[in-house]
């Protein structure tokens, strides 16, 4: 029996510099938008019923051969299950292989973090915002997988030199994640590692929590290629008996 | 980049030889050197390392990529940590190309890529599971299994952004160096994979050699 959903379960919104977690049940949807645009949102997933089973940027790329993330991908595990699929994404790729942010490349770009005199305004960087949400589980920085950084893309030049993309992401961008697994979702919303920006960037994130519709047969994700499949099919077993 | 070796093998202190399927643990000292030799060719050597005084210090594909402002490792690259420290150096490198990107095989990954029913198959990840729990000596677990190096395999990527396992551009004989930068855990896995034609169908012995500073 279907489930019509106007208003979303949940709503509420990230200014630049934040961090959060929170589990997220399989059935749900994540949509988060960057109401401002220029975001950039850090993310690592985990499994809730087993912590050491994590995001892994490796394998979610090789087995669905490309380097940017985008609608139809799914985030795969380290133990080759599907924590998540992008059911809608207006970027059209994100990147998932620089990591964060750091102290250091923080305070290079847009001068020291000091909480004292910026109060909300204080630059957090992305390693220590997810060290701190690490903790809450009783994990620390070596369970840090490569994260993914959404609204941020990146470009391949030649013989692999990478650059940041400018202005991937206008004003409303928008993604959709449809929870496969339960999971542990950890996510940040300071500057990319690489940005280009001056001054610490403000930004607005909204997120939302709704009902995803259920994965029929002819889901695009499942269906983007044969990996796909067989990743659901090991998501089916994986649930085998359960409610 | 190519670069050649300065260094006589005639005066390596050490030797080891690592069959396809089997794993290399051990602590390589701040200043001392490895060569790893792909014996036959287009082999993968998946390659992590931990600092020996902090194993939750570990290499990062991430920090190393974005530092460099490049996807493939070679002759001058600086393979750094979680922590954004260099850890090691490539000193040299006849085969000019490395991956970083793709990570190790798993079983489980096994399952996605071919067939489900390849679960069973030897795999770089149950390597490195055997490696810690027959050594748990180096303080290293499963959380601390990450993203590695696959020394000699052709991971490349398009202008498009398409992920590709090429064949591999290295050949018999073909070595990459690299000179610890602080003590670091060496854990290898000379990968089983049969289903990848990137080796061939054919995973073959590589060779270790080191050098004290």
């Amino acid at each position: 029996m279907s489930r019509k959903v106007i208003d979303p379960h949940y709503q509420t919104s990230l200014s630049a510099g934040s961090h959060w977690s929170f589990k997220l049940r399989r059935g749900l949807a994540l949509k988060i938008t960057d109401e401002l645009g220029g975001a950039n949102v850090g993310m690592v997933l985990y499994s809730a019923d087993n912590l050491l089973e994590r995001y892994n940027a490796p394998d979610t790329l090789k087995c669905q051969h490309t380097f940017h993330l985008t609608q139809g991908h799914c985030l795969y595990s380290d133990m080759g299950h599907i924590l998540a699929s992008i059911i809608h994404d207006t970027v059209g790729g994100h990147e998932t292989i620089c990591g964060n942010s750091t102290r250091d490349s923080v305070r290079n770009a847009f001068g020291e973090r000091d909480y004292q005199r910026d109060r909300n305004s204080w630059h957090q960087n992305g390693h220590d915002a997810f060290l701190v949400e690490l903790a809450k589980y009783g994990l620390e920085r070596r369970d840090l997988p490569a994260n993914i950084n959404w609204f941020s893309k990146c470009v391949i030049k030649k013989e692999g030199d990478i650059a940041l993309t400018e202005l991937a992401s206008p004003p409303g961008s928008q993604i959709t994640l449809r929870m496969d697994m339960d999971c542990i979702v950890l996510l940040h919303t300071c500057p990319h590692p690489l940005t280009v920006h001056t001054q610490y960037p403000e930004t607005h994130v909204r997120i939302d929590l709704v009902d995803a519709s259920p994965v029929t047969s002819d889901d695009a994700c499942v269906n983007h290629c044969p990996e796909n499949r067989r990743g659901f099919d090991n998501n089916y077993l994986y649930h085998l008996g359960s409610v | 980049m190519i670069k050649e070796s300065f260094r006589e093998t005639a005066r390596a202190v050490g030797s080891t030889k690592v069959n396809a399927g089997d794993y290399y643990l051990a602590t390589l000292n701040d200043g001392d050197t490895m060569r790893i030799v792909d014996l036959e060719g287009n082999q993968a050597a998946d390659t992590l390392f931990y600092a020996a005084q902090d194993p939750t210090v570990h290499y990062s594909a991430s920090n190393t990529i974005r530092e460099q402002g490049n996807l493939y490792l070679t002759a001058g690259s600086e393979l750094r940590s979680n922590e954004n420290t260099v850890m090691l150096s490539i000193v040299a490198d006849t085969c000019g190309r490395h991956d970083t990107l793709g990570g190790a095989c798993s079983t489980e990954s096994n399952t996605v890529r071919y067939d489900l029913e390849k679960r069973c198959m030897h795999a770089c990840r149950d390597s490195w599971m055997l490696a810690i729990c027959e050594h748990p000596e180096f303080g290293i677990r499963k959380r601390d299994i990450t993203h590695n190096i696959n020394f000699f395999m052709n991971v490349p990527v398009t202008p498009e952004g398409a992920l590709t396992f090429e064949d591999g551009i290295s050949a018999p004989g073909k070595y990459v160096e690299f000179t610890a930068r602080m003590d670091v855990i060496v854990l290898i896995s000379n990968c089983p994979q049969l289903n990848n034609p990137c080796n061939g169908y054919n995973p073959t012995p590589i060779q270790l050699l080191t050098w004290t500073q």
